[in-house]
């Protein structure tokens, strides 16, 4: 039993190992020539213009659902007039890059993976490394490119439905005042919040499609394979994005508010 | 000689795939890999390619040694070269046209249309599949799909096609159309060709030379006479099973 959990964490290790050998080809490859504008355009329609109605609803619903928390949870203290700056700050720091990252790891992660695993089965991946094209190159920097840009976007998406949700149910289920509502979101919402949760945007895309990516492209043993890569590509990202999103959150508040 | 192999070695774990392969491919020749399926053939068309890295050995394209060079040198040094997969791979979001039009697209970085749709056309003409540039690799039968992986191939006018089981999956009349465009690919386009297979009457055919792989080792090598003529008990043996299956 011992031995079986030391092998595992050897595995783990070498996987980790790999990961990061994997990384390095990425930003190596990540300013080699030709730049495929093409392929960053299709990807960028993939992930970010076909995700928008996800994107929306889901947005939509995490700033309803937490309005009403919040207000249920501020009345007794006649201080639901904080309900919008409450959600506003929640969604801008922590709510709307959490929330876009994991409908994008469903939705995207698992297909990247799923995709690039079924090439690696089907020796696709070997047919363009057979024609001098670098699969990294070609298929992995175009979307990890297309994820840095779309994340952001996206969250910034969220960030704005998630709000207008919050408003709708403060101010016509709850009969908060329209004005001082927005007036105290405004005061107490800062663009460093905003900034914050871009800038874990940004990481999150770049770690969620390398995740994916690397899971794809190590995918063996034919369909199973493929199912096993793409599991291990949602189950990974999402437990990345949580610790590096404690791991940020760490770092930055201290540099964007001194504490 | 356009392709040298010098002792060379893989294993994968514990399992030894290759151990010590020694062959030489003379330009513009058809020589053919036999032997039995699980013996490495594959594995040593893939290093030779560099598309697996061999534990030892030198494998030389005429003055350039491949196994020294780096990734990107290798990649590069590719467009000689052409592919012709045991199952095509095809790109199957793709259609035929769009298959044949990716590296003139992507490794030559052609821009012209009407370039690129006359010469997919014409090669679609020469494997005699005029007319299928909109069907898409799920539509094709087994053969056609073979066919336009030799295609795509070909597209990049390579100096040595390497075909990976080429008539493995395909019934008797589609294995002698595949293994005449080996031979046109040959005479025809002058390209060297090196065959994995274990279709033995069909390899002692169309090839000019034979290399007989056996647990790891190339164990006969020669002309097709040559070869029938080895003393080994395991090629002698492999080759009565083969040609008496094709008498039953």
């Amino acid at each position: 039993m011992t031995q079986y959990i030391i092998l595992r964490i050897i595995e783990k290790i070498e996987e980790v190992g790999q990961y990061f050998v994997f990384l390095g080809k990425v930003f190596k490859k990540s300013v080699a020539r030709p730049i495929r504008w093409h392929l960053l355009i299709n990807e960028i329609e993939l992930l970010g213009v076909n995700s928008v109605p996800v994107i929306l609803l889901a947005g939509l619903a995490i700033g309803m659902i937490f309005a009403l928390q919040s207000v249920v949870l501020l009345q007794p203290f006649q201080a639901e007039i904080g309900t919008g700056a409450g959600v506003a700050v929640a969604l801008a720091q922590e709510l709307a890059p959490i929330i876009t990252t994991l409908m994008l790891i469903a939705k995207n992660g698992s297909a990247m993976a799923a995709e690039l695993g079924t090439m690696e089965v089907t020796e696709q991946i070997d047919a363009l490394e057979s024609m001098s094209i670098d699969p990294v190159h070609y298929l992995v920097v175009p979307r990890v490119c297309a994820s840095i840009l779309v994340f952001p976007i996206l969250t910034m998406l969220a960030n704005i439905v998630g709000s207008l949700g919050s408003y709708f149910i403060s101010t016509q289920l709850y009969g908060i005042d329209s004005a001082s509502y927005i007036h105290y979101m405004f005061d107490v919402l800062k663009v460093a919040d905003i900034t914050i949760g871009l800038i874990k945007s940004v990481v999150m895309g770049f770690m969620v499609s390398t995740i994916s990516c690397f899971f794809g492209l190590h995918v063996t043993q034919g369909a199973k394979g493929v199912g096993e890569g793409a599991t291990k590509a949602v189950v990974t990202s999402s437990v990345a994005i949580l610790v590096a999103d404690y791991i940020l959150i760490t770092i930055m508040r201290p540099i964007f508010f001194g504490r | 000689m356009i392709l040298k192999i010098e002792k060379l070695y893989k294993a994968f774990g514990d399992k030894k795939v290759l151990s010590g392969v020694d062959l030489e491919i003379p330009e513009k020749s058809i020589c053919s890999v036999v032997g039995q399926s699980g013996t490495g053939k594959s594995v040593l068309l893939k290093c030779i390619l560099g598309m697996i890295t061999p534990d030892s050995g030198k494998v030389w394209f005429k003055d350039v040694e491949l196994t020294s060079l780096s990734h990107d040198a290798l990649i590069n040094i590719r467009k000689h070269f052409g592919y012709a997969f045991q199952n095509a791979a095809l790109f199957d979001s793709m259609t035929v046209g769009e298959n044949l039009e990716f590296p003139l697209r992507e490794v030559l970085q052609l821009k012209s249309k009407t370039k690129i749709r006359k010469r997919v056309a014409e090669i679609l003409d020469w494997i005699e599949l005029p007319g299928i540039e909109h069907m898409h690799p799920s539509d094709l039968s087994g053969g056609m799909r073979k066919r336009v992986g030799v295609a795509r191939a070909l597209m990049l006018q390579p100096e040595v096609l390497f075909f990976d089981e080429p008539t493995t999956g395909l019934d008797p009349v589609l294995s002698e159309t595949i293994m005449n465009l080996v031979l046109r690919v040959n005479k025809e386009l002058g390209v060297t060709c090196l065959l994995i297979t274990h279709d033995i009457p069909a390899a002692f055919r169309i090839s000019d030379r034979i290399a007989f792989l056996h647990k790891g080792q190339i164990v006969a090598d020669g002309t097709p006479k040559e070869v029938s003529l080895s003393e080994k008990d395991i090629v002698q043996e492999f080759l009565r099973i083969s040609f008496n299956e094709l008498k039953v």
